[in-house]
């Protein structure tokens, strides 16, 4: 029952070890940005996970004592998922200046192409 | 106004983005970016005389109390970051004029600007925030502007170097943000003032070791701590000149405050030091740095590579001085993020001048500048000494109290150590003296090459005379980083 209970935290470990693992075995540069979407999105959850309160409502002003969910993790992480976008953009975009230059996006292919110079 | 300095501080290099990225002409996002970073070292002048007249500031952000809402907090420690990244920033961008039309496409010099204002903007972000959510957001926008900075550079290289460091950057970062998620759901707070008295009540649990894991992981990425370092010198080596100059004496001396911030504010010296052992994990490693780095430095062609090298082996020092966890260790630690901000930022500065005006920094295309740039080499040279610790440069006076830290705690090896791997500086400085000396210029006699332009020279000679005065009468730096050590372990003013 505890294991189960804790699912939310069983699923940002799988999420960011998949994403952590993908980031650091994969040599095609996309991949390695797919890794790194999937790690940050697991810190997400972590962050979701921690601000519900169980039989809470939405944080919103009502008549009465009302149990409800702590707001503040939630704005944390869409300021997190900005920095994630932000950061992504500027990953991908530096991914198509690679496959301009080097005509590759693979990793061993582009230390092929800089040794052979 | 005085009151608002803190939110200023960060506020005027924010707005000077934009306005840098609309403006049409380079020399206008150039004037702007000057105009931004020289209020930007006077507000933080002002702010260190603040703290040192009337002790540690706090500025609610937008009126709302700590700690429910965000805590603009400057004591001594922060104000003298602040002063050490804005002085370059004013020193830097000045000189960049010159050597970004040279080295940076025409169409992309306004952009390069307002990347640098956001850089710069996030390293103050950093350095005045006492909120450690805020502390990540600032971090976030320097890393990515830095990414941009970088990938500006000309070699192709550069490209993949700014994708390196992305990853291993935003990795870092991702770390840091578990590590804050982490003392959030135990304590509720995110303002460091808060966390320092309720983390002491729950570090029982097993998830405040945890926090204290990823954030210093995530933090020793961002400070390119051995072996962590992967990123460092492919990014200084491709990105321009004036980036390189920029990030090698700030982007990780800010990282380095953060380190000092986490542990010795948030987690507490008795926490970090005593239940932790993060000495065992940061001493070894800084000893690695000094040690390994600097013979890797020896053998680069490129003399770029090699300072970022030696860059890596210099954060080692710094480390090294925390990691002692003594007021005199500490003290050293603290004065040498000034010392080599301004040595390096010094060496990278005439290396910009060699690149200017031959186009390269390998070594052999260095041979014979003695006597066609007598100034530029003239300021690497100082700066050189200053780097391998000769008495009248500040580089002498973080190593006296490096060895005073290690022989206090009787760490007589480690000393040897230091000793060591000053001289092993010698061996790489000396490379690029004798090759500028020693050899002869390659090219015709009666080539045109000469003097870099004075716009380069004198931010080049500023920071070189900064060098020479705070190496002979240290009393202001070493006074301060001395009180900033006591205010960090929390031992009398």
């Amino acid at each position: 029952m505890r294991v189960l209970g804790l699912f939310n935290y069983w699923i940002f470990i799988f999420l960011m070890m998949v994403g952590f693992y993908t980031l650091i075995s994969r040599g095609n540069l996309v991949k390695k940005i797919v890794g790194l979407n999937i790690f940050q999105t697991s810190v997400f959850i972590l962050y979701i996970s921690m601000g519900k309160v169980r039989g809470g409502t939405a944080p919103i002003l009502m008549e009465g004592d009302a149990v409800y969910s702590n707001p503040l993790p939630h704005v944390l992480i869409l300021t997190a998922i900005v920095v994630g976008v932000a950061t992504t953009a500027l990953g991908l975009s530096l991914v198509v200046r690679i496959k301009e230059a080097y005509g590759t996006i693979e990793e061993d292919e582009i230390q092929a192409e800089d040794l052979r110079l | 106004m005085i009151a608002h300095l803190p939110v200023l501080q960060v506020l005027v290099p924010l707005l000077a983005a934009p306005l840098c990225a609309t403006m049409r002409k380079g020399r206008a996002a150039w004037a702007v970016a000057v105009a931004a970073s020289w209020t930007s070292l006077w507000i933080a002048i002002q702010l260190l005389l603040l703290v040192l007249t009337d002790g540690p500031i706090s500025y609610e952000l937008g009126g709302w109390a700590a700690p429910w809402g965000i805590e603009y907090r400057i004591d001594i420690v922060s104000a003298f970051v602040l002063v050490i990244v804005s002085t370059v920033a004013a020193l830097v961008t000045p000189y960049a004029l010159k050597s970004v039309e040279r080295e940076v496409e025409a169409s992309r010099v306004t952009l390069f600007y307002a990347a640098f204002m956001l850089c710069l903007a996030g390293l103050l972000g950093i350095t005045v925030t006492g909120d450690v959510f805020n502390v990540f957001v600032f971090l976030e926008i320097s890393s990515l502007a830095a990414y941009a900075l970088i990938a500006i550079g000309q070699d192709r290289k550069a490209l993949t170097a700014a994708y390196q460091y992305l990853i291993m950057g935003s990795v870092g970062a991702t770390f840091i943000v578990i590590g804050i998620g982490m003392m959030y759901v135990m304590t509720g707070s995110l303002n460091m003032a808060d966390l320092s008295v309720l983390l002491p009540q729950v570090s029982s649990y097993r998830t405040i070791p945890v926090a204290f894991a990823f954030l210093t992981v995530g933090i020793s990425l961002k400070l390119a701590l051995f072996p962590l370092h992967l990123w460092l010198p492919n990014a200084y080596t491709y990105a321009p000149s004036t980036v390189t100059a920029f990030m090698a004496s700030t982007a990780t001396k800010v990282a380095i405050y953060m380190l000092l911030r986490f542990f010795f504010t948030v987690f507490g010296p008795a926490f970090s030091f005593d239940v932790m052992q993060l000495d065992r994990v940061l001493l070894p490693l800084a000893l690695l740095a000094m040690f390994s780095m600097s013979l890797v430095a020896i053998f680069q062609t490129n003399i770029k590579r090699m300072l970022a090298y030696s860059s890596v082996a210099q954060i080692g020092y710094m480390i090294l001085g925390i990691s002692m966890a003594s007021v005199t260790g500490l003290t050293a630690g603290i004065l040498h993020l000034f010392n080599h901000a301004m040595i390096k930022g010094a060496l990278f500065m005439a290396l910009g001048c060699v690149m200017y005006r031959v186009g390269s920094v390998h070594i052999d295309s260095m041979r014979g500048l003695g006597k066609r740039m007598p100034w530029t080499m003239a300021a690497f040279v100082v700066a050189g000494l200053s780097l391998i610790g000769v008495p009248l440069t500040v580089g002498f006076v973080s190593k006296w109290y490096l060895i005073q830290g290690a022989l206090e705690k009787g760490w007589w090896p480690v000393a040897v150590l230091i000793l060591i791997t000053s001289l092993m500086a010698v061996v790489y400085i000396w490379r690029v003296v004798e090759a500028a000396y020693f050899q002869e210029f390659p090219g015709d006699d009666d080539s045109e090459l000469g003097e870099a332009p004075l716009a380069m020279l004198l931010p080049t000679w500023a920071l070189i005379l900064i060098n020479l005065y705070f190496g002979i009468d240290a009393s202001h730096t070493a006074g301060i980083a001395g009180a900033a050590a006591r205010s960090l372990l929390g031992v009398g003013p």
